[in-house]
């Protein structure tokens, strides 16, 4: 048993969390090795396991950075897993920003059935909530070909691409993508269970690293703000609060540890389900008691809490939410 | 023990729902239904529509051109009124300064803010918090000098809901800093235009601009505009808070919310099948109905006994803990009912950028941010909490 991260892991968390307080930008990233982290060796990149997922959206997620690392993960994943390993490489290098629309609309967090179709190499049809598109050099989506999902790459700006885009929840953009005969390069059937779940793992990397941001500013609001004469964290009411904050923190960190885990696991799914369940009801209750604990300046947008707070919320939506999961759990447990 | 309104008391609701039906626009009621911000222009119409039929300030006493209405009726038409999503009857002056007027106001100061009320020619804002002084309203502040036939006003207030249409603000302002804390603060009228006053916005966490900051800077104010005696404003203050306190559980909203929830779940399709026959959300949205059931006859047993000449007291502060939970549970759910469309987040400072969901998913995120704030304002969910432990169960 050791619950440490590995010399490399934490030094790579270390200089990230470092550079990320001076604020930094894409090609920091991936100078740093970020993007690179998300993959194998074996794909082009010097990471790629559960752990290393985690320990660099932890650090993303408690800098509140909305870089699309998340979707360089998942978007490169998949063209690795279809032979695509010059693309990984220019995207570990930073030269090429890449995103995935999986979602269609009335769908919700489920993968299919699809309606967008494939036509002699012409996609038509809607696909929903394609994160960071804006920006995007190249997008990949799903689409059904012959009857079974396939994977295409798309160029944002070819005819027969429109996007409607507005800002996200959790930061960044998100967009409606509709596709008109719209001209796609073909990548073979599409299998996006492994790069789901690793998605899924870091968004809950993600909340658990703003959690941990959001703890250490409502524990010094406690500290420091003053009423009736004396610190607002000297009242028991809120400090047995806080503490069932900490705890609930604790408990989604080891959600987050079986998940990175077990990604590679016969058990995976069970574990995607159970970690995102947890994660997706803990991060709304840290939401919810720091703005409470904090009072009204929580509700102001002046105050850096209040994007932390819609990130956690949002959370909840990506990949299926508490209680999707919390169904899925049943079905896979039973 | 009945539990049924009178025939009379029905009646009454059947007149309101006549009305309702007859003067609410239903784009009016659909943008409320929906959470949008209304504008100074929503809240004008439905503030004249309501005062011609002469139900703005139905509670009223009739010698201050109310109805007088008893707590049952009034009860009666706050919830058709929420039923309907007609806007709120912005409460700053029809339901906070004017009771203080009628009860410790001059006759000067009744026969001429009290008709500006009705007819809408005064907005009114509420100078209450400060950025000191928020839970522990009594250590604020803004000080007011007395300098002749003036007091020469200096301070900051803030949250003040809606500012940005007043003209005129009503603030708690310290008189006298050697008294003890709750004895030195004055009730004070200013007109907004004064020289030396300062609105600033403060965009909430939805993207809303729906409170501001006020500063004061040797703004003169009349001593005629202090309202009771110098000194005693903590009490006007404290029967504000104490008044009018059985419409806070905000019940009728429940419902309406509830409603619009029910709607959203048989839309949204899971697993191939309606959201509301998912076993996990019904089991969700049960809860909570069967909470607000018992809610709203909580409600009711306060109103009857509110009617029946009990002082309002800190039952009320039990109404405003489990209302605004309730409230914001259904907030929540609608957020989760909506998936992954809660994640287009457009807020008004977004301009004219359209949501791309369904209408009935386009506010969801911004609404249940923005009501985090009802278990903070009106005195904190905490407070409450303080004062039901003290004075109701004497720990």
């Amino acid at each position: 048993m050791d619950f440490n991260h590995t010399e490399e892991r934490r030094m790579l968390a270390d200089s990230l969390r470092r550079t990320l307080a001076r604020g930094a930008d894409w090609a920091t990233l991936a100078e740093l090795g970020v993007l690179g982290a998300l993959f194998s060796e074996a794909e082009g990149g010097f990471g790629g396991a559960g752990f290393d997922i985690a320990v660099v959206f932890e650090e993303l997620g408690r800098a509140g950075c909305t870089e699309p690392v998340l979707e360089a993960g998942l978007a490169g994943g998949l063209l690795a897993d279809v032979g695509r390993g010059d693309l990984v490489e220019t995207i570990s290098a930073g030269d090429l920003k890449v995103t995935l629309g999986w979602q269609e609309p009335g769908l919700r967090y489920d993968l299919g059935p699809l309606s967008t179709r494939a036509e002699n190499g012409r996609l038509t049809g809607r696909k929903s909530f394609v994160t960071n598109a804006e920006g995007a050099d190249l997008i990949l989506v799903t689409a059904l070909q012959d009857g079974a999902p396939h994977l295409f790459a798309l160029a944002p700006r070819a005819a027969g691409v429109t996007l409607h885009s507005t800002p996200a929840l959790m930061g960044g953009s998100i967009s409606e993508l509709t596709l008109d005969a719209a001209s796609a390069q073909p990548l073979g059937t599409a299998a996006l269970d492994r790069r789901l779940a690793a998605a899924t793992l870091a968004v809950c990397a993600d909340a658990l690293g703003v959690m941990e941001s959001v703890k250490t500013m409502t524990l010094d609001y406690l500290r420091t703000r003053t009423q009736f004469g004396r610190a607002i964290g000297s009242f028991q009411a809120l400090q047995h609060r806080m503490a069932d904050v900490a705890i609930e923190i604790e408990m989604a960190r080891s959600a987050v540890i079986n998940l990175a885990g077990n990604l590679d696991s016969p058990d995976r799914d069970r574990h995607v389900s159970a970690t995102k369940s947890l994660v997706g009801r803990t991060a709304r209750l840290v939401a919810e008691e720091s703005i409470q604990m904090h009072g009204g300046i929580a509700m102001t947008e002046a105050y850096a809490l209040a994007p932390l707070a819609r990130r956690l919320i949002a959370a909840d939506h990506r990949y299926g939410d508490e209680d999707w999961h919390l169904a899925r759990f049943i079905r896979l447990t039973a | 023990m009945d539990l049924n309104f009178t025939p009379e008391e029905l009646a009454f609701r059947d007149e309101v729902r006549a009305f309702l039906r007859e003067k609410l626009p239903a784009d009016l009621s659909s943008r409320v239904g929906e959470g949008e911000a209304l504008a100074k222009a929503d809240y004008d119409y439905w503030h004249a529509a309501l005062n011609e039929k002469g139900w703005l300030a139905g509670n009223w006493p009739k010698k201050f051109g109310g109805q007088q209405w008893s707590a049952v009726q009034k009860h009666i038409f706050d919830e058709e009124c929420a039923a309907a999503r007609a806007p709120r009857i912005v409460p700053f002056g029809v339901a906070m300064l004017a009771p203080v007027l009628q009860a410790f106001g001059s006759k000067e100061q009744q026969d001429h803010y009290l008709p500006r009320i009705l007819s809408g020619q005064d907005w009114w804002c509420q100078g209450y918090s400060e950025p000191g002084a928020g839970s522990d309203l009594a250590s604020l502040k803004t000080r007011a000098v007395r300098d002749g036939d003036h007091y020469i006003v200096n301070g900051q207030k803030t949250w003040t809901t809606l500012g940005q249409h007043a003209n005129w603000i009503f603030c708690l302002v310290r008189t006298d800093t050697a008294a003890k804390q709750q004895e030195g603060i004055s009730f004070l009228l200013i007109d907004m235009a004064s020289p030396g006053i300062e609105v600033r916005p403060i965009i909430l966490i939805d993207g809303v601009h729906e409170v501001n900051e006020v500063w004061f800077t040797d703004v003169n104010v009349p001593v005629a505009n202090l309202v009771g005696q110098e000194n005693k404003g903590w009490t006007y203050a404290k029967y504000l808070l104490t008044h009018e306190r059985t419409g806070i559980a905000g019940v009728g909203d429940s419902r309406a919310g509830l409603a619009t929830l029910k709607r959203i779940a048989r839309t949204e399709m899971q697993n191939g099948r309606p959201l509301i026959e998912d076993p996990l959300f019904a089991a969700r949205l049960a809860r909570i109905e069967i909470d607000l059931m018992a809610m709203a006859t909580l409600n009711l047993r306060l109103v009857a006994a509110a009617d029946a000449g009990a002082a309002p007291g800190a039952e009320s502060s039990m109404l405003k803990v489990k209302g605004s939970i309730i409230r914001q549970q259904i907030n929540d759910l609608a957020r989760r009912a909506v998936g992954p469309w809660a994640m287009p987040f457009v807020a008004d400072t977004d301009g004219n950028l359209f949501h791309p969901g369904p209408d009935y998913a386009a506010k969801a995120s911004n609404v249940y941010l923005n009501n985090r704030k009802i278990s903070i304002y009106g005195g904190s969910n905490e407070v409450q909490r303080g004062i039901i432990t003290k004075a109701i169960l004497g720990l």
